[in-house]
């Protein structure tokens, strides 16, 4: 059984920024694996070592600087990575869903995975649409915000897994395979790459392709959003600050919730 | 192509309060196209349900009589034929957790652009602009979308419900759904949760975030809860690293809360965070970061390193 596992690097931005027209100045940013993305690759990692998964291949659409990011799935386990770029995505502010569909559609056609994991979303752009998309797109079978994948079911051909519903309720559902699950953070304990791992990830194998490699064109990308505006949210805070040091602070917070009847024996 | 589309949301025999957020969604919209709204209620008690959304400013309500609960493949099905019988400019859905299972096999289906998890939208004549957060709700950003027909997916609380009685028509709409193309089955659902404790009867929540760091740090706010005579809770990264159970979780996943006094600890106060926590009466907050939103609804706020607070307030207490 082949898994193969979106993941793309997403940028966190630091505490104080600078906003420059419609994004972040450079400076602010740090490139990270997307959180949600890790807790499929673990999952994936999982499959292979309970002897489910003969090989994991992690996708990801990003320039050359993600390469770095994509060796952590590589170095947790993964056996190699495809990566798409290309200079029409270059300008793209914001890649719209319908073009990573485009893009991840004709690299599962030729990887024809039985299971793709995904990230319910991403930190980012935070769109959580881009694994039904595709598996809609492939005519694979899915289910979103998955939190428990039972392992042995899927041998059956049939993936037992429970969604995370609002209110601390989960549905559980069978899902035909091959099918794409869109992985919820919490689901398994990502592990650290061992250093071993990380040499090893040295020589996996990063395949780079272009549009045209998986006879594309650009206007399968044209994007039809625009991003027109970026700000700061307003802050609405009408707190009450306690200030001049944190014992001073805490000295007066203390009087507010022994006011209020709290810690009172 | 003026019209507005909407889609309820339900679960397991009630419509779910985005749903009257989607009509007060719906409506702003249709107002600015000149077009009709137009509600879409999919399985359950589509009769109740149908009633139910009779209100204000819809003009009507199509209600599809097909199984109990939601299943993505009817949902995909029947909002795509919904879809081309009512030609909208605009389809609106939720961007629940249900919204999310087939929102985007909508729009990949209809070749629609999506944008989803809006929470605020206008219309410029062809041009519909969406404000949406990105980074985790470090910005928010306004994106244009040029195009006859756009799918859109709003997020929950960011519209008041509406509540008022209306005058819609209600229409059953016969779909035809291919029950092969039906390959995921609901077997169950399941509380989950449980256990020693329930946060939502504590009169009295110390609640630790991110901002904690490492799991050795949770006795410190284990002792402020104790000498506080509190319940301990968290926000989600903490249960997801597996540091606390999932009945200690306060959220939209998690539980919802309002006790009398909710200290928030190292929290930023994520929307899902925030959706859990909202109605206690008094909210503290003790977070570095003057800009975390958690400041946007406490009531009392402490900018300073958890580390220095928290034990100066322990000893206040012993």
């Amino acid at each position: 059984m082949k898994v193969l596992v979106t993941v793309k690097e997403v940028a966190a931005v630091e505490d104080e920024f600078q906003i420059a027209g419609t994004s972040i100045d450079e400076t602010y940013l740090e490139y990270d694996l997307n959180e949600w993305d890790d807790y499929a690759v673990e999952e994936a990692v999982q499959l292979q070592e309970a002897g489910i998964a003969d090989e994991v291949v992690a996708v990801t659409i990003g320039p050359e600087r993600s390469e770095e990011t994509i060796r952590m799935a590589l170095a947790k386990g993964a056996d190699r990575a495809v990566r798409i770029w290309d200079d029409a995505l270059e300008g793209a502010d914001l890649l719209d869903v319908g073009a990573k569909t485009a893009i991840l559609e004709k690299v599962v056609e030729e990887e024809d995975p039985d299971i793709v994991l995904s990230g319910v979303q991403a930190d980012d752009d935070g769109f959580g649409a881009t694994g039904v998309s595709l598996a809609d797109a492939l005519g694979y079978e899915w289910a979103a915000v998955v939190n428990h994948l039972d392992q042995d079911s899927v041998e059956s051909g049939t993936a037992s897994v429970r969604r995370e519903l609002e209110g601390g309720v989960e549905e559980l559902t069978d899902v035909e395979l091959p099918a794409v699950l869109t992985i919820q953070t919490g689901i398994n304990e990502p592990r650290y790459a061992s250093l071993r791992g990380i040499r090893q990830a040295q020589r996996k194998e990063i395949a780079p392709k272009t549009l045209g490699d998986l006879g594309l064109d650009a206007a399968a990308v044209e994007n039809e959003l625009e991003l027109t505006d970026m700000y700061e949210p307003e802050t609405e805070s009408d707190a009450t600050y306690f200030e001049g040091g944190p014992d001073e602070a805490a000295g007066q917070l203390a009087d507010l919730l022994r006011e209020k009847g709290v810690g009172a024996q | 192509m003026s019209d507005v589309l909407a889609i309820a949301d339900h679960r397991r025999g009630e419509l779910r309060d985005i749903s009257f957020e989607l009509v007060t969604a719906g409506r702003e919209l249709a107002n600015e196209t000149g077009g009709d709204l137009h509600v879409a209620v999919i399985s359950g008690d589509t009769e109740r349900f149908g009633e139910q959304l009779k209100l204000d400013g819809v003009d009507t309500v199509h209600t599809v009589n097909h199984g109990e609960e939601f299943n993505h493949g009817v949902y995909a099905q029947t909002v795509t034929q919904l879809f081309d019988a009512v030609a909208p400019q605009f389809l609106l859905m939720p961007n629940s957790v249900n919204g999310l299972d087939y929102a985007p096999a909508v729009a990949n289906r209809l070749d629609l652009t999506y944008v989803s998890d809006v929470v605020d939208i206008g219309v410029d004549g062809s041009t519909l602009t969406a404000t949406r957060e990105m980074y985790g709700g470090k910005v928010e950003t306004t994106t244009a979308v040029e195009a006859d027909q756009v799918a859109v997916s709003i997020r929950g609380a960011e519209w008041p419900a509406t509540e008022d009685t209306g005058d819609a028509t209600v229409e059953a709409f016969e779909a035809d759904v291919d029950e092969s193309a039906v390959r995921s089955t609901v077997t169950g659902f399941e509380e989950v949760g449980g256990g020693d404790v329930d946060i939502s009867e504590a009169d009295v929540l110390v609640s630790v975030g991110r901002g904690i760091e490492e799991e050795e740090n949770l006795d410190l706010v284990r002792d402020l809860a104790d000498a506080l005579d509190a319940t301990l809770s968290s926000s989600r990264p903490i249960v997801d690293a597996g540091w606390l159970p999932k009945n200690r979780q306060v959220g939209q996943s998690g539980k919802v809360v309002t006790p009398d006094v909710y200290i928030a600890i190292g929290i930023s106060g994520a929307v899902q965070h925030v959706a859990g926590m909202k109605g206690s009466d008094t909210i503290v907050a003790i977070n570095t970061d003057p800009n975390a939103p958690i400041y946007d609804i406490a009531d009392y706020g402490i900018v300073e390193d958890l580390f220095d607070v928290v034990p100066a307030l322990i000893e206040e207490f012993q």
